[in-house]
């Protein structure tokens, strides 16, 4: 039991190091580990997993707790959960405190500037990539339209604009 | 629609217990991603960060390891509270989606042959995905950049959306680009 938490944390820790864009690049190396190095899971069951995880509200991230959890229960999602987590966010206090340290600098000042437009083009991309990542239809396509003018124009909680996707969804299945 | 400048810098003072709080919420409320409740609830509902504030900090966190919104958290709760405010945040984040995921696990194999739900969960995809495109837009709307600004935007979409690069190679090309404009926007 004691080896498995170790090998869990040390392979979520190592791979929290390199998920550079967040845990959606990362997904397949984490596959390659739990399924065909460890034996973890089956593939089968790590795509149950992953679709499970996918539900849930929250960060994404919580796909790597519920591995942690099937794999050694409760201490597994712990130690699965702080070793995705740990480093990171040690990494993230360190650089949000050098970017506090030298805000009167240029070099700051021009690094923000460049990467808030950098940052919103790659938010941009991302929404068109999973638009297109849905599976098509024009249904799922108006669904998708329609929420993304729903946050563009009006103050409202997004929720409720997934509350009326989901809702819409389960009618069309019935209807059409 | 209320016209209000989320351009503007605000600097309110956020308490730990109001930083778990609000982090509590976004991550009971983030279905298919953070982002857009958590720029929704930051911004728009708590007024903790303007529109521009929030993009800076995602855009650090963007550039480091680690899911974005995480890394989000973690420069929120710093810049707030400290250390303190970094762990109210992101244990307010995460805690709701843990107790829900494994509460889920447990009933899944129940209801994942119902096909309500596999109709409900593509919904909730679609609509999540167009939440991420509109919070993008409504961004690049409320914040005013300067002319090269733009131009670091499309390269980033460009190679991301349309080339399909994966993200790395984005950043490494338009990282020193876009620092290399913003200097010569600076200059001229």
């Amino acid at each position: 039991m004691t080896s498995v938490l170790a090998e869990l944390a040390r392979t979520f820790a190592a791979l929290s190091l390199v998920s550079i864009g967040g845990i959606n690049v990362l997904l397949p190396d984490i596959r390659h580990q739990v399924v065909d190095v460890h034996g973890w899971m089956s593939d089968a069951a790590f795509a149950h997993t992953f679709a499970i995880a996918s539900a849930a509200p929250g960060p994404n991230v919580i796909v790597v707790s519920l591995v942690g959890w099937q794999v050694a229960g409760i201490a597994g999602l712990a130690v699965a959960t702080l070793a995705i987590m740990v480093p990171p966010c040690l990494l993230a206090l360190l650089a949000g405190r050098v970017l506090v340290r030298w805000s009167g600098t240029t070099a700051v000042a021009v690094l923000k500037a460049a990467l808030v437009p950098l940052g919103l083009g790659l938010m941009l991309a991302a929404g068109v990539t999973l638009v297109r990542a849905v599976d098509e239809g024009a249904m799922n396509l108006a669904i998708s339209a329609a929420s993304a003018a729903f946050v563009v124009f009006t103050r409202c909680n997004p929720l409720w604009a997934l509350a009326a996707g989901t809702a819409a969804s389960i009618m069309a299945l019935h209807l059409l | 629609m209320q016209h209000v400048d989320r351009d503007a810098p605000a600097r309110p003072a956020v308490g730990k217990a109001e930083l778990f709080v609000g982090f509590l919420k976004i991550g009971l409320l983030g279905f298919g991603g953070v982002g857009p409740q958590a720029r929704h609830i930051i911004v728009e509902e708590r007024h903790w960060l303007s529109d521009r504030e929030f993009a800076e900090l995602l855009g650090v966190g963007q550039m480091l390891p680690g899911p974005n919104t995480v890394n989000a958290a973690v420069l929120i709760g710093d810049r707030f509270q400290g250390p303190a405010g970094v762990l109210a945040s992101l244990l307010g984040m995460m805690a709701m989606p843990l107790l829900i995921v494994t509460a889920l696990a447990l009933v899944y194999d129940r209801f994942a042959t119902l096909s309500e739900v596999g109709a409900g969960l593509t919904g909730a995809a679609a609509a999540a995905a167009g939440l991420v495109l509109g919070t993008a837009l409504k961004m690049i709307r409320n914040i005013r950049l300067p002319r090269v600004g733009y131009l670091t935007l499309a390269l980033a979409f460009v190679g991301l959306a349309v080339l399909r690069w994966p993200l790395v190679g984005v950043v490494a090309v338009v990282a020193p680009l876009a620092i290399g404009l913003t200097v010569l926007g600076r200059r001229w």
